[in-house]
């Protein structure tokens, strides 16, 4: 039988989908962030509704990734969470105010304002949770055996508070930019001004991040400015400035997509970037990929499913965006 | 301070999955109820079906959303508070739990929102087949997440490596364990029968204020026949899964029924207070010989009492004795409000009679009280191991520090008391409130409320003729 690197493949899969967490719930978490920011309460009602029939499929990007990550590497997920014990409590508490307030607004009479602030806070807590974590886990994580040998705190550092900031502001502009394309007439004024705020704060801490990095590890260093390396690495940076060029056009000329699509293209760079700094560390910069995999049995098992299973939930995924295709109206209306 | 830990992880995940298991048996049973009552409209035309659709979805989508958001803290606890376990497990149960996010989380989450929202959009056939993946994606997270269930309690098909962790030998043994295939029969019908009764509960809480509602009268007697025909099906499932721990766990059976002794001819220990440091069970009120009847059938079989099994082998009867019983008696009861009802519908009077109503209002949290007290009396007595006779639950845990696991503890109970409190009382309104002929699609406030070139009442109207 043909030679297959089963922990590879399952680092790209399981990649693929924390990306694919990331910008769906990102944009929908950042609706609710942006929340608080509407004035109207019927517009509020329309940004809810532009990500109502999509956010749970979005979420489970997210039970994929813990779900994964415990099934192909299980060293890595038992040394990870309690590591970052404090951030994951708090994402999956943000994580249950925001989710249930899409239902729980419209049953509630009185206490509709108080789902209001879940939905923002839950959704903010969430994303900030996130980023902290993303910025605890690039800072490098200590390992003894096979557990994890720092304290409770250590996630709590000025560079993983700025990576929480970052992912707010991200997260931000991907449900400003989505808001643009998805709602008209004063949701999609408002809208765009989120966006232009949005995408000045993002692209400061894309920024900050990109230089701060490559000084917390050695190996960052090297990765990204050893010649003939550097070669190899620097497309991204220049991506990344034609990718905020075009997103500030788009949104002087006030188009509806390129905005949009130009702030996912700064979230897959981003993360390509990350791929880079982290590799072939799963735990940076203590466990690699292959030595925190499962056997190849159970990669083997679950990739059989997988390679099926995948392509046809991006199938019925992208069927239930079309069928909720097109503008959200304000004021009742629903979708048309 | 290991112990106060332990005892504050083992605290917060039996805190969080008994909260979550009322949800997902919620949304398993409704979500079948709802592409039934789907089918029934699409076969017979008759709109008061689409009318009690409209209004089963509903308190559907409220348990849905709290069974998602208190499942993917489920998804992450292993790792926080029991890494060694997910280190040790991860490699047999992890590919189990990936596939029921693969098979089962995508499905429902892709077609829910087609299923809530769609109706307008894609027609009643296509909506029709987005309700059957919905309820079919329920069905194979049971099916998935009973199966590591299944494996940690009655583990089979695996090795152990060098690092020491189970590694996998055999997919097929360890899918089918022993025990899952009676765990996910009992579950499911748990889960039906649990539905049936709040749906019955609720249509017997309108019945009693008219009794001519015709959507009230068909839920009602759709769930009466529900605890008609599933109540004994499940008596008969749980004494097989029964049977089935006696021969895997027998010191778990022993706790159930507050055996110490060895003996032939073993009672049956009707009540009682087993107490674990005396080693025997006080004040028992038991009936002689009728006990290794049950489990051996026969007069004077032997029983194992656990005594068998050294003290720190032992699981606490105190506890799964009184969950067994408080089970047991749920689903009794059960058993009697159906056995009454097909009495009262020999004699046509099912809607008529005031205290069928009034009972089945007052037993529709009966099947919920049944499954968490069956959860409970299964995985207590699983103690002390997390992978039965293999990985002690001691070991299991992270390096957690105490005061971590008991803030976040402290975090869970709050929030969860608030969240899943009010989502207790919409639901509970909801269904309040008595179902009328053309129920509106959603809130009529809400703007979810789908109209597209062909709004939802005028094909409603259409479909009714």
């Amino acid at each position: 039988m043909m030679h297959l690197d089963l922990a590879l493949v399952w680092a790209g899969l399981l990649a693929f989908a924390v990306l694919a967490y990331v910008i769906l719930d990102g944009f929908d978490l950042g609706v609710g962030i942006l929340f608080p920011l509407m004035p109207d309460e019927r517009h509020r009602d329309a940004m809810m509704n532009s990500v109502a029939p999509v956010w749970d499929g979005n979420e489970t990007w997210l039970v994929l990734g813990g779900g994964g990550l415990f099934a192909v590497f299980p060293l890595a997920y038992a040394i990870i969470m309690p590591a970052l014990y404090a951030p994951v409590i708090a994402l999956l508490l943000g994580l249950v105010f925001r989710g249930v307030a899409f239902e729980f607004r419209w049953k509630a009479r009185r206490g509709k304002f108080l789902w209001d602030w879940a939905f923002a806070a839950g959704s903010t807590v969430a994303a900030f949770a996130q980023g902290i974590a993303l910025g605890a886990l690039v800072q490098g994580i200590p390992v003894a055996g096979r557990a994890y040998a720092g304290g409770w705190w250590d996630w709590l550092t000025p560079f993983s508070l700025l990576t929480g900031v970052a992912l707010v502001c991200g997260y931000a502009l991907l449900g400003a930019t989505w808001l643009v394309y998805k709602t008209q007439g004063d949701v999609q004024r408002c809208a765009y001004r989120f966006a232009w705020i949005a995408t000045v704060a993002t692209l400061l801490a894309i920024a900050l991040v990109s230089a701060w990095t490559p000084f917390l590890s050695e190996a960052f260093l090297h990765r990204w400015f050893d010649w003939p390396q550097v070669l190899y690495v620097a497309p991204v940076p220049l991506l990344v400035a034609g990718a905020a060029f075009v997103l500030f056009t788009g949104l002087r000329r006030r188009r509806e997509l390129s905005p949009f699509l130009a702030s996912l293209a700064l979230f897959v760079l981003s993360f390509i970037g990350l791929l880079i700094s982290f590799f072939p560390y799963i735990v940076p910069t203590s466990v690699t990929l292959w030595e925190a995999a499962a056997p190849d049995e159970s990669l083997g098992f679950l990739l059989a499913g997988a390679a099926f299973l995948i392509p046809v939930i991006l199938l019925y995924t992208a069927y239930s965006y079309w069928v909720f295709r097109g503008k959200v109206e304000t004021g009742g209306a629903g979708y048309h | 301070m290991d112990f106060d830990a332990l005892t504050l992880a083992r605290l917060q995940f039996a805190f969080t999955v008994s909260f979550h298991i009322v949800f997902p048996a919620i949304s398993i049973g409704l979500a079948s109820y709802l592409a039934v009552l789907e089918g029934l409209w699409l076969a017979t035309g008759r709109g008061v079906f689409l009318d009690l659709f409209n209004y089963w979805k509903k308190p559907f989508a409220v348990a849905f959303g709290m069974g998602v958001v208190s499942g993917i803290v489920m998804s992450y606890q292993f790792g926080t508070n029991w890494s060694v376990f997910s280190d040790k497990a991860g490699p047999v149960i992890g590919p189990l739990m990936g596939y029921e996010a693969l098979t089962a989380f995508f499905l429902e989450a892709g077609f829910l929102g087609v299923m809530l929202f769609g109706m307008s959009r894609v027609g009643p056939r296509l909506h029709f087949i987005a309700t059957l993946m919905v309820a079919f994606g329920t069905f194979l997270s049971a099916f998935w997440i009973l199966s590591v269930n299944s494996w940690m309690q009655t583990p089979a098909g695996h090795a152990v490596n060098a690092a020491g962790q189970f590694v996998p030998v055999d997919w097929w043994t360890i899918i089918f364990s022993p025990s899952f295939p009676y765990r996910l029969v009992h579950m499911l019908l748990a889960a039906y029968l649990s539905t049936a009764l709040i749906v019955g509960g609720a249509a017997a809480w309108h019945l009693l204020r008219d009794a001519t509602q015709p959507a009230s009268r068909i839920m009602f007697s759709m769930a009466m026949w529900m605890a008609a025909i599933v109540a004994p099906i499940q008596i008969v499932a749980g004494d097989l899964h029964g049977l089935n721990t006696l021969e895997h766990q027998p010191a778990k059976v022993a706790a159930m029924k507050g055996h110490f002794e060895t003996q032939a001819g073993a009672p049956l220990v009707l009540f009682g207070w087993p107490d674990m440091e005396q080693e025997r069970t006080r004040y028992a009120v038991q009936i002689p010989k009728l006990g290794s009847l049950i489990l051996t059938h026969e007069w004077d079989g032997t029983v194992r009492g656990l005594r068998e099994w050294p003290r720190e082998d032992r699981p606490s009867a105190t506890i799964v004795f009184w969950s067994f019983r408080v089970m047991v008696g749920a689903g009794l009861a059960m058993l009697a409000l159906g056995v009454w009802s097909l009495y009262l519908r020999a004699r046509v009077r099912l809607y008529e009679r005031p205290w069928l109503l009034r009972v089945a209002v007052a037993l529709s949290p009966a099947g919920i009280v049944a499954i968490i007290a069956g959860w409970i009396t299964t995985e207590v007595g699983r103690q002390p191991y997390t992978v039965y006779g293999l990985l002690r639950t001691a070991d299991s845990t992270s390096s957690v520090d105490a005061a971590a696991v008991g803030a976040s503890l402290v975090a869970f109970i709050v929030v969860y008391f608030a969240v899943f409190g009010a989502g207790a009382f919409y639901m509970l309104r909801l269904m309040h409130k008595a179902p009328v002929l053309a129920e509106p699609g959603l809130d009529p406030g809400a703007p979810l409320r789908a109209s597209g070139l062909m709004p939802g009442p005028v094909m409603d109207q259409e479909s009714r003729r």
